[in-house]
């Protein structure tokens, strides 16, 4: 085992990056996420990490630099938040179905307008549908474990997709936490060189990006579609490794206090830490709540999701996004749509809240547990809402 | 430009990194002008292609015409692709993990791709220093969309989107002058050529190989499509540009502008012009003040020449 360093989690970022010897970085800077670019830069500087660093005049210019850096078979990495992965948008997909193995961090943040840098998951789900395999952390260790296992699963033969590491921008990019950092010999034994099947080589030329006529294209979704689905295994199979090289186990799904629970509370990021206390608080007053954490968010967790709501009679959903004119918070839509099939299933509640930075507390969170089951005994029709909004 | 080349065509490597039986139209200039730059290029190189013409009629799903590693992505972004493609070419080589053959990282668009969707792209990457040589086909509109204007499209053109009516007068604004702008990174080497001038354009697309960092050359490419045009009348046509002065053939190494040939006195701009139906409209006044702008401008590159 290594050390325990007190690290600002960008910075620890950075470092899973060096460690995991990364050979290009492109990227481009944007608040929450420059103190991982700025480390990165450092790093690249000082010697300590023999890369290539791109310093690329826009992010949709930065991910196009890491598809190309990737397709040669080089390790790449990059990191961005809001409105830079608004302006990668269109790459992301290209990323994805190209079989481009590129690890990202991204530092969640909200979307203008109005302008608005802090946390918040508005970039996370706008970017749902781009065939990235997504994994959301809910603290610096986790930040950090998870940018190392994003490069064993991406570059896994059988996977071949690229990764994002979600962390909340502020509320975990900025604060300086514990961190258990691994000897580098440790981390080489579990993360293998990067060798890419066809690269781009003169000595043996492919062509990558052909364009695909309305016969075919059809075709091309659904082998991506199988891919990511079969990825959910692998991924499994990697933090089980992970688990027993390093001790800290990780799952698609994590419960926290859910045995026996008819009340469920479910969150997405760095919130879990807070609703942990709200959850720890309600169960000493007696209150059978549980908390469950969505870490997988692609490929979605659906049999491991319904395990976890076992017998539950209220599933309360904290979403920090929303879907405007739509059916709720997007974590909430999909979770509700997973647990449909299922014959006995809680009544499903959704609120969104902590929006553009705005904090949660435990009072909320309790205040949330409360006004859900309450919507639920009033059998409300209304099925989600903004939760401490100032009318 | 060394004259003996226009009699040896023999001389031309037999290699050709884009295959026959691609789905160019027919007559199309672009087709013979990559081709021409694949010649030059030879094996060791890996492209960037932006989407466009010479994306979607080589490289159709299962298929390809390219025997050259290739790689297609999106529009706006070939500069940038090139970019993570010779650094990951460096940083490879440096750490031992690919054999240092001297692999050049090419990127490819056309005038949309360059100078108007991926101008940002392509300007990151001059500006950053890469050693890498973008090569822009221009055939002076969107023509894989169905001709309609860019910003390189010629005054005056009747396009799908600028049509010539009865209060339009068809491209409203002066071609841009993308060599300028790529002239203005800095860059060690910047040239203009043509397929008409196959040797000439050879010879400048080795040298924006071999120069260490940037290289921007800027090809015009006929596209009777596009031109309206009658497609047996390409390469006299792309020869008609320079003759005229509409599209000068010079080169700018470190600064340094040099013309390539001086078809001084130029030919009356009316021998271009009439065979392009994208014209037909002009009015003499019209026609006139493009023969004034050409004139003007040909002069100012031939002062660039002498002055630098």
């Amino acid at each position: 085992m290594g050390e325990r360093i007190g690290i600002e989690v960008s910075l620890a970022i950075a470092e899973a990056a060096k460690m995991a010897n990364v050979d290009v970085i492109a990227a481009y800077p944007i608040t929450p996420q420059t103190h991982i670019v700025e480390h990165l830069a450092e790093l690249v500087a000082s010697g300590e990490m023999d890369a290539e660093y791109i310093l690329a005049e826009s992010e949709h210019s930065a991910m196009s630099a890491c598809l190309g850096s990737s397709a040669v078979g080089a390790r790449t990495f990059t990191a961005t938040a809001g409105q830079g992965l608004e302006l990668m948008h269109e790459v992301l997909y290209v990323a994805s179905a190209m079989r481009l193995p590129v690890v990202m961090a991204v530092a969640n943040r909200a979307l203008s307008s109005p302008l608005n840098v802090w946390g918040d998951q508005s970039d996370l789900m706008a970017v749902r549908d781009t065939g990235w395999i997504q994994i959301i952390c809910e603290n610096g260790q986790e930040a950090f474990d998870h940018t190392l296992c994003a490069f064993r699963i991406a570059e896994d033969q059988r996977v071949l997709l690229p990764v994002m590491i979600h962390t909340d921008g502020f509320y975990l990019t900025h604060v300086v936490e514990p961190i258990e950092f691994p000897k580098q010999d440790e981390v080489d034994r579990f993360l293998p060189p990067y060798q890419y099947p066809l690269p781009l080589d003169p000595d043996k030329p492919v062509t990558m990006g052909a364009f695909a006529p309305p016969i075919l294209y059809s075709e091309a979704k659904k082998a991506q579609e199988v891919n990511i689905r079969a990825s959910k295994k692998i991924i499994l199979d990697h933090w089980a490794e992970f688990g027993k090289a390093f001790g800290r186990h990780y799952h698609p799904i994590e419960q926290y206090r859910t045995e026996g629970s008819k009340t469920l509370l479910m969150t997405l990021g760095s919130f879990g830490e807070t609703a942990m206390t709200a959850v720890d608080k309600m169960r000493n007053e007696g209150k059978d709540v549980g908390l469950l954490k969505l870490r997988l968010w692609r490929p979605f967790p659906f049999e491991e999701l319904r395990q976890a709501v076992g017998n539950a009679e209220v599933l309360i959903v904290v979403d920090r996004a929303l879907s405007f004119g739509g059916p709720g918070g997007p974590a909430y839509s999909e979770v509700r749509s997973a647990l449909y099939s299922k014959k006995k299933r809680p009544r499903i509640v959704g609120f969104i809240g902590g929006l553009g930075g705005r904090d949660i507390t435990v009072a909320e969170f309790e205040g949330m547990v409360k006004r859900g089951v309450e919507m639920v005994k009033a059998g409300s029709e209304q099925e989600f809402e903004m939760f401490g909004v100032r009318e | 430009m060394e004259n003996y080349g226009v009699y040896t065509a023999r001389l031309a490597p037999k290699i050709d990194g884009l295959a026959p039986g691609h789905r160019a139209c027919v007559g199309c200039g672009e087709a013979l002008a990559v081709r021409i730059a694949c010649k030059a290029m030879g094996e060791n190189i890996i492209v960037s292609n932006a989407t466009g013409c010479m994306e979607v009629v080589s490289s159709q799903l299962p298929v390809t015409a390219w025997d050259i590693p290739w790689i297609h992505t999106l529009f706006e972004n070939a500069a940038a692709v090139a970019s993570g493609v010779e650094s990951a070419l460096k940083v490879m080589v440096r750490k031992g993990r690919r054999p240092d053959k001297g692999t050049k990282a090419v990127a490819m668009a056309g005038d949309g791709g360059t100078s108007d969707i991926g101008l940002q792209a392509l300007s990151g990457a001059l500006e950053r220093g890469h050693d890498l040589l973008f090569i822009c086909f221009d055939n002076e509109a969107y023509m894989n969309t169905g001709i309609q204007r860019s910003s390189a499209t010629p005054f005056g053109a009747s396009t799908t989107t600028s049509p010539a009516g009865k209060k339009s007068i068809g491209q409203k604004t002066w071609k841009k002058n993308m060599p300028a702008i790529a002239v203005a990174h800095d860059i060690p080497y910047v040239a203009t050529a043509s397929p008409s001038y196959p040797f000439d354009m050879m010879e400048k697309v080795k040298k924006g190989l071999a120069v260490n960092g940037p290289a921007y050359i800027h090809v015009l490419s006929v596209c009777p499509t596009g031109w309206r045009s009658a497609p047996d009348l390409s390469v006299r046509l792309g020869r008609l540009a320079v003759q005229t002065g509409v599209f000068p053939l010079y080169e700018v190494e470190n600064g340094k502008y040099k013309l390539s040939i001086d078809p001084s006195p130029l030919r009356p701009i009316q021998d271009y012009l009439k065979l392009q139906g994208r014209f037909r409209h002009l009015s003499e006044g019209m026609a006139k003040q493009i023969q004034d702008r050409v004139i003007n401008e040909y002069e100012k590159l031939k002062q660039k020449c002498t002055c630098s």
